[in-house]
């Protein structure tokens, strides 16, 4: 014990840090903000810890190189010792930072802490969102698999569009004219350097703020932020009223932090790790690419939007929404902090997540996208087939010859691009079945040029008999 | 030395010094920007781009539309597979040849050909394209991006090197209309 205390005199004689941490830790909180409220902030950074630690552990074996970084993952999912594992809490760890980040984002804008005088730190907090997005698209872009290949090629793709400067922008993004080696390189120079430096830096910076500011007090309608006399109202409820950080507050951190790493073991051991998909080998083209979870909304949207709204919505969308979370802070500074007098606050954070959790939601099974293989996988449902005559079944093998099943779903299984067909004749008389197909019209291909006359006789015989059981089909009514 | 009038010895070596660090700062930023934009400012003209063969004629049937790939002119040792690129390539009548790239021309996603229906369908975001590479249907505003070619020797070269995109210069246009063929 004696050369503990020694070696902490002489340890505290040169670097006099006892007196500043223990200020730090004692420094008074409102007490109210002893709450489960305040433990998002605290979580985030726990587990960005975890990613440093588990980055840095794959490091050791990952081979940052285009030929090589597939089998570097093969390797350390099946033959490395709890390769996998590490894999797995890494991939999990993003997952969970992204959430935990969000909500801490939520938690903060209800609050109203971004106000009087806590401005920067919202706005370091806005700078570290990007920078933890970031984090999670080069990372996917280093499990170099099919899905890191082609979402590299829609970044690319996207990037063409910025007026002008676009071409040179996807050559530096890519280091070169396609997307190889020099790619995975940048990437990974950017995941494991650039970003986590410039992350390390504005954590540092954003509890720095948090520290000299003092944590946001939990708001009360009706008590007003006010430039002038903030300050002293704030001083006066952390010390008439406050409690200590530690050990006052710092419990429910502590204890959240913990569940939150426990849990993401939890997810990493039950789960295992994310991917690698198929080999980032642009010759195998039989692959539908998907993004990761935090970005499939981004997915939705691109494939919802009309074509000609794509671009600016891409290029400009962003900025504005960029914009408008740096301006928040300066055209709302003052005023009301509690969510309960903020309905415009809470009715946009409502929009927001219904909005992103439709499109996530949308994105998890992309109606659409063509189901490549259900014109040789998904077979007619016998029903359909049952008592028709030659020539309705020729058709339904003409349905199937020519992908009409990659597009439309029959009987719940298919291609959701285009209408479910099971009800077609209720809806469609026979000349306006011949029509769509022949011209298409509507999101579908003209089929005038694939198909002969007696396909297409066949064809819409075969869909003429999909109404169901108790409903008439369609009927010219200019025909007898 | 009066302080007044603002101007020290001190503060003025002081002041060189910082013009001095300045000066170097400027002169070690060119070798590092240049060495950054590497990509794009390349010695060799034009660009990227170069004839490759993707094989001789006889594995083109006439009226067929097949799959070839070339190893991309410009890649490195740590490049592996990722610089075997796909292409395809539509032989219209035996003598006419249209060669398509891989991308779609929507977000660059593998477009695969399904010759029973004669469309290209891309399963990304449901692009689809006729057999002439045309536009068909889905969010693309244009036909595939299509390479030149030229047969030599009984061998079909395309010129290319570079990943077309929608606004990449090699990205060419070839069916401005974006609707469907006139008759279809």
């Amino acid at each position: 014990m004696r050369l503990i205390k020694n070696v902490g005199d002489w340890l505290e004689q040169r670097l006099q840090l006892a007196a500043p941490i223990r200020e730090t830790m004692e420094h008074p909180v409102p007490r109210r903000t002893a709450s489960w409220a305040y433990v998002f902030g605290s979580a985030a950074l726990t587990v960005f810890i975890l990613q440093l630690v588990t980055g840095i552990l794959l490091a050791l074996l990952y081979v940052p190189s285009a030929g090589e970084a597939w089998n570097s993952l093969q390797l350390l999912n099946h033959q490395v010792s709890l390769g996998w594992f590490i894999r797995a809490l890494h991939g999990w760890g993003s997952n969970f930072m992204i959430a935990i980040v969000l909500i801490h984002m939520v938690q903060v804008f209800l609050f109203g802490a971004y106000k009087f005088p806590r401005e920067l730190t919202w706005i370091v907090g806005v700078l570290l969102l990007l920078l933890t997005l970031g984090m999670a698209f080069t990372g996917q872009v280093l499990r170099f698999d099919q899905d890191a290949y082609w979402g590299l090629g829609i970044g690319a793709s996207i990037a063409s569009r910025v007026p002008v400067l676009g071409p040179w922008i996807v050559k530096l993004l890519l280091g070169g004219p396609i997307i190889a080696g020099a790619t995975l390189s940048r990437f990974f120079a950017f995941h494991v350097f650039v970003i986590p430096g410039s992350l390390i830096a504005f954590v540092a910076l954003h509890l720095l703020l948090v520290l000299k500011l003092g944590i946001n007090e939990w708001p009360m309608p009706g008590r007003l932020v006010r430039r002038a006399t903030y300050m002293k109202e704030y001083h006066e409820l952390t010390h008439a009223d406050g409690l200590p950080f530690v050990p006052g507050a710092v419990a429910k951190d502590l204890f959240f932090s913990g569940f939150i790493l426990l849990a993401i073991a939890a997810c990493a051991a039950y789960f295992g790790p994310f991917g690698p998909s198929g080999q980032p080998d642009p010759t195998i083209i039989q692959t539908v690419p998907r993004p990761d979870y935090f970005f499939l909304w981004l997915y939705a949207v691109l494939s919802l939007l009309p074509p000609s709204m794509e671009t600016p919505a891409l290029l400009i969308g962003p900025v504005i929404a960029l914009i408008v979370l740096l301006a928040l802070p300066f055209f709302s500074g003052e005023g009301e902090k509690s969510w309960k007098r903020r309905p415009i606050a809470v009715l946009t954070i409502l929009l927001v997540a219904v909005a992103m959790g439709t499109f996530t939601h949308l994105a998890g099974y992309a109606p659409w996208s063509p189901v490549m293989d259900a014109w040789s996988g998904e077979p007619i449902p016998t029903r359909y087939l049952k008592g028709r005559t030659a020539l309705e079944r020729q058709g339904a093998l003409v349905f199937q010859a020519k992908q009409c099943h990659n597009c439309h779903a029959l009987g719940g299984a298919g291609g959701e691009r285009g209408p479910e067909l099971d009800g077609v004749a209720v809806h469609l008389t026979q000349d306006q079945l011949i029509r769509q197909v022949i011209q298409g019209g509507g999101n579908m291909p003209a089929y005038g040029n694939n198909l002969n006359p007696a396909q297409t006789t066949a064809l819409v015989a075969f869909l003429e008999t999909l109404y169901p059981a108790g409903q008439e089909p369609a009927r010219d009514a200019s025909r007898p | 030395m009066t302080p007044s009038d603002g101007l020290t010895r001190r503060g003025m070596l002081m002041k060189l010094g910082i013009l001095f660090n300045a000066a170097v700062a400027a002169i070690l930023a060119v070798p590092i920007v240049r060495y950054l934009l590497s990509p794009v400012i390349r010695e060799r003209r034009p660009g990227y781009e170069s004839w490759l063969s993707l094989g001789s004629l006889g594995q083109f049937p006439a009226g067929q539309t097949r799959l070839a790939t070339y190893r991309n002119p410009v890649a490195g040792p740590a490049d592996g597979e990722t610089a075997n690129i796909p292409c395809w390539v539509r032989n219209v009548d035996g003598q006419k040849f249209q060669v398509f790239a891989i991308n779609c021309a929507h977000l660059g996603c593998p477009v695969r050909w399904f010759p029973q229906s004669g469309l290209f369908m891309c399963p990304c975001h449901g692009g689809a394209y006729y057999s002439d590479g045309s536009r068909a249907s889905g969010p693309p505003e244009r036909g595939l991006f299509e390479y030149r070619y030229k047969v030599d020797q009984g061998n079909l070269l395309i010129d290319a090197g570079e990943m077309p995109t929608t606004g990449a210069p090699t990205a060419r246009l070839i069916n401005v209309s974006g609707g469907r063929p006139p008759c279809a």
